[in-house]
């Protein structure tokens, strides 16, 4: 039988589309289903990118025309940035690149697959998160623009419409509706994922021998299959108060912008808080885990070791997964909250410590006495342990009721989730991008320009976040788009300057990887099929990959995904697929 | 081939549920050391059904504790008087499950006829539910107990359009089943059985939802 009857036979590995719109448009490719998610996002984080700088161009120079922009911000528009900044960041970089867009194109390779386990399903995935992109885009040009409301959306001001401000209206209208369809995106795309991880494994392929990034995609997919449902539920609440006319979240007896509103009662706002933060809290975990994966791997295969302690690594990420669902109120601790619950969500928080500093001093433990190759993967891996720790140290100070009291909704919140959740995480994203860009074009991409990229960016986001934390401890409101009000506020003017102008540098640097990224794909230097030497299955087949990824072969897998320097092996790396020699051989 | 990956056996199906080997065509048959593809098993789909109800769960246990939160709020909560139809529906979706059931075990000991009758029936009983659900509404409706009338009419209405919603999917889960017939098809696609059986265990849970659902809406309204 050849091997297309066979294909033809047995249906699974399809045939590859000839035409544009089957192969790059409606694609069922996992992989590139997983570009196109990578894309998106990196449209998105531009876009994110450049709201922030409207927003500290606004801080360091307060009243004066921006540049390119044409104008001042009122602070009706600086609270739509900061909200949009919020969402887009969030949802649409956070959430796509480093799970639907790495994990989509991964996945498969790394436990041998041929595509995901419903194809189609995949294509749908992608599409609704595309829709519910342009949805929240266009939340930006309707009457009254963008809402106001911050990403969290908080009730009642956000149940209430266009009373509650020039946003509130149809931009949080499609805001709602926006992130309700991302929901169903992201359901049906975790679906996917973890079927895939439980059923399509390659013979040998034991979830003990799974890289640790199958293991990050498949933990983060749990998180998303349990939270996003929850989210999508107080999404239907809110959308009915504000048009069913639905009393779930908004209190009697509200004066809002001076009218009394009187056809509510009853509601509860701390209601909206939970649903959205029993959602919220795993979501930061959703944005984090797929970097703690790629950081693992790229560790081990830079140090030339086995990561250390790889079972203390798949608990630990397991560890965090389930006790993230059981931290969401320490948002709340300001909202009037027993201290006794406040207590119990405060040591839970805190023990979520333990698995994270277990995965920190193994990350440690694998640099340890190794000798590292420092490719421009490796430097933000390494950045990425950086950035994690600093940015986690200060979680430990907001997770204690007493100290988050004073500081929250304070710059140093602020500080602390930007480098933990947003920076390590896109650090992780670009270890990941440097490192499978050439099994991705099979080209390389500059490794020059990658460190530069590396040294600017990481520079720049320290200098930018570092000093939030101080501006934080002096009282500093975020969301307060003027200083002028207050003259402890004014006094750090300064400092904002100084914040606004790494802001720009560390812009001016993603300019760097774009044109690197760009040119690479077409210019870069010609990439062999292992690059890197590393040890996991999507290095035994061409880059970019076939359609069907392994051509119809059934890879059966020897050994786990970290086998560096093993004692005896003529090199120092032996790919998972390699059978052992026979007894008697040796 | 030098490189070719070396293949100690071929295992196809590792869970056991999947169609028989019939990919397990001698090696090298098409002249190399390529080897053939696996087949998808047929378990894929129990995983995504489980995975689905798994998050259908969590969406309506979150409308759930929004009205155990609600409610504790007191005030403004005004019990409201269920519509008696709604022991009539629940007692058709109750049958439902058998009917459902009986044909999915024709169907396994391959009484084709026998499936196909109790799987229609079934079909008319979803309908006949949604039906009876909608009579509900309308007798609200005319009894002047809206959507916004008072939080326990709000998550009345609410709870019941979502497990329609849901159900009306079962639904089509159901004719899908019954339009694409018993001929067991090659390749990737779902098996009449595996089919007839998400489809079932899906009903299922919808039963049991509902029950839970109406005896939360009378019990705490």
């Amino acid at each position: 039988m050849s091997h297309e009857a066979h294909a033809a036979a047995h249906g699974h590995v399809h045939a590859p589309p000839q035409g544009f719109i089957r192969k790059w448009i409606f694609s069922l490719d996992h992989k590139v289903i997983g570009m196109q998610y990578f894309l998106l996002a990196l449209v998105a984080v531009f876009i994110g990118m450049g709201l922030s700088l409207l927003m500290r161009y606004h801080l360091a120079y307060p009243g004066e025309k921006i540049p390119l922009f044409g104008s001042t911000l009122t602070p009706e528009l600086y609270l739509s940035l900061v909200t949009m900044h919020g969402t887009i960041m969030v949802f649409m970089v956070l959430t796509t690149a480093p799970q639907s867009g790495f994990g989509n194109y991964f996945l498969p390779i790394q436990i041998g697959a041929a595509d995901m386990a419903f194809p189609v399903i995949n294509m749908l995935s992608f599409w609704t998160t595309f829709v519910s992109f342009v949805v929240l885009i266009a939340a930006f040009f309707v009457e009254g623009g963008a809402p106001l409301g911050g990403w969290t959306g908080y009730a009642p001001l956000s149940a209430l419409g266009e009373i509650a401000g020039p946003g509130q209206g149809m931009g949080m209208n499609l805001w709602i509706i926006s992130i309700a369809i991302f929901c169903l995106g992201s359901l049906i795309g975790a679906l996917n994922f973890i079927t895939t991880t439980i059923d399509l494994r390659a013979p040998g392929m034991t979830f003990m021998r799974m890289p640790l990034t199958v293991w990050a995609w498949f933990i983060t997919a749990i998180l998303g299959l349990l939270a996003f449902g929850v989210l999508l539920a107080a999404g239907v609440l809110l959308l009915l108060d504000r048009v069913g006319g639905t009393s779930f979240f908004i209190p009697g007896g509200l004066v809002v912008t001076d009218k009394a509103i009187t056809n509510h009662t009853g509601g509860s706002p701390l209601l909206w808080q939970h649903l959205f933060w029993f959602f919220g809290h795993p979501e930061v975990y959703i944005a984090i885990l797929p970097g703690m994966g790629v950081t693992s791997h790229v560790l081990s295969t830079f140090s030339r070791k086995p990561i250390f302690g790889y079972r203390a690594m798949v608990y630990a990420l397991s560890a965090i997964g389930v006790m993230g669902f059981c931290v969401w109120g320490h948002h709340m601790f300001q909202s009037g909250m027993s201290p006794y619950t406040a207590f119990a969500f405060s040591i839970l928080t805190m023990s979520i410590g333990v698995p994270s500093a277990i995965k920190t001093f193994n990350w440690l433990g694998t640099l340890w006495d190794s000798q590292i190759r420092f490719t421009s993967a490796m430097f933000f891996a390494l950045g990425f342990v950086s950035l994690f720790v600093s940015g986690g140290l200060s979680g430990l100070f907001l997770a204690q009721p007493a100290v988050d009291l004073p500081l929250h909704d304070t710059y140093f919140v602020v500080a602390h989730f930007h480098l933990v959740m947003g920076v390590a995480a896109i650090f992780g994203m670009f270890a990941a991008t440097y490192f499978w860009f050439p099994k991705m074009f099979g080209r390389h991409m500059s490794e020059g320009l990658g460190k530069l990229h590396f040294i600017l960016t990481f520079i720049g986001t320290n200098a930018i976040f570092f000093p939030m934390h101080w501006m934080g401890l002096w009282g500093q409101p975020r969301r307060y788009s003027s200083d002028s009000p207050f003259a402890f506020m004014a006094e750090m003017t300064p400092l904002h300057k100084f914040i606004t102008i790494f802001a720009i540098i560390t812009a001016v640097a993603q300019l760097i990887f774009l044109w690197n990224f760009l040119w690479s794909i077409w210019r870069g230097k010609k990439a062999e099929m292992n690059p890197w030497h590393a040890t996991t299955l999507e290095w035994t087949i061409p880059g970019p990959p076939p359609h069907d990824n392994f051509g119809g072969e059934v890879r059966r897998i020897h050994r786990g995904p970290y086998e560096f320097a093993v004692p005896g092996e003529a090199e120092d790396f032996v790919m998972q697929d390699r059978a052992p020699a026979l007894a008697g051989k040796a | 081939m030098p490189g070719a990956p070396v293949i100690d056996e071929i295992d196809i199906g590792h869970d056991g549920s999947g169609p028989p080997p019939a990919a397990a065509a001698p090696r090298g048959d098409d002249g190399g050391a390529r080897q053939p593809h696996r087949e998808i098993p047929q378990s894929i789909y129990l995983t995504a059904l489980t995975l689905a109800l798994g998050t259908i769960l969590m969406f309506f246990m979150a409308l759930v504790s929004a009205f155990i939160v609600r409610k504790g709020l007191g005030g403004d909560w005004r019990p409201i008087e269920l519509p008696r139809v709604l022991w009539l529906t629940t007692a058709i979706l109750l049958i439902s499950s058998f009917t459902v059931e009986r044909a999915r075990r024709l169907l396994s000991s391959g009484e084709t006829e026998g499936f196909k009758k109790w799987w229609y029936l079934t079909t008319g009983l979803g309908f006949a539910f949604l039906f009876g659900q909608f009579q509900a509404w309308q007798e609200l409706r005319a009894a002047g107990v809206y959507l916004a009338t008072n939080p326990s009419s709000s998550f009345f209405y609410l709870l019941t359009a979502a497990h329609g919603f849901h159900l009306l999917g079962g639904i089509l889960a159901l004719v899908y089943v019954a339009l694409r017939g018993i001929v067991p098809r090659p390749g990737r696609h779902i098996q009449p059985g595996t089919a007839a059986e998400v489809a079932s265990v899906y009903w299922h849970f919808m039963d049991g939802l509902w029950v839970f659902l109406f005896l939360l809406l009378h019990f705490g309204r």
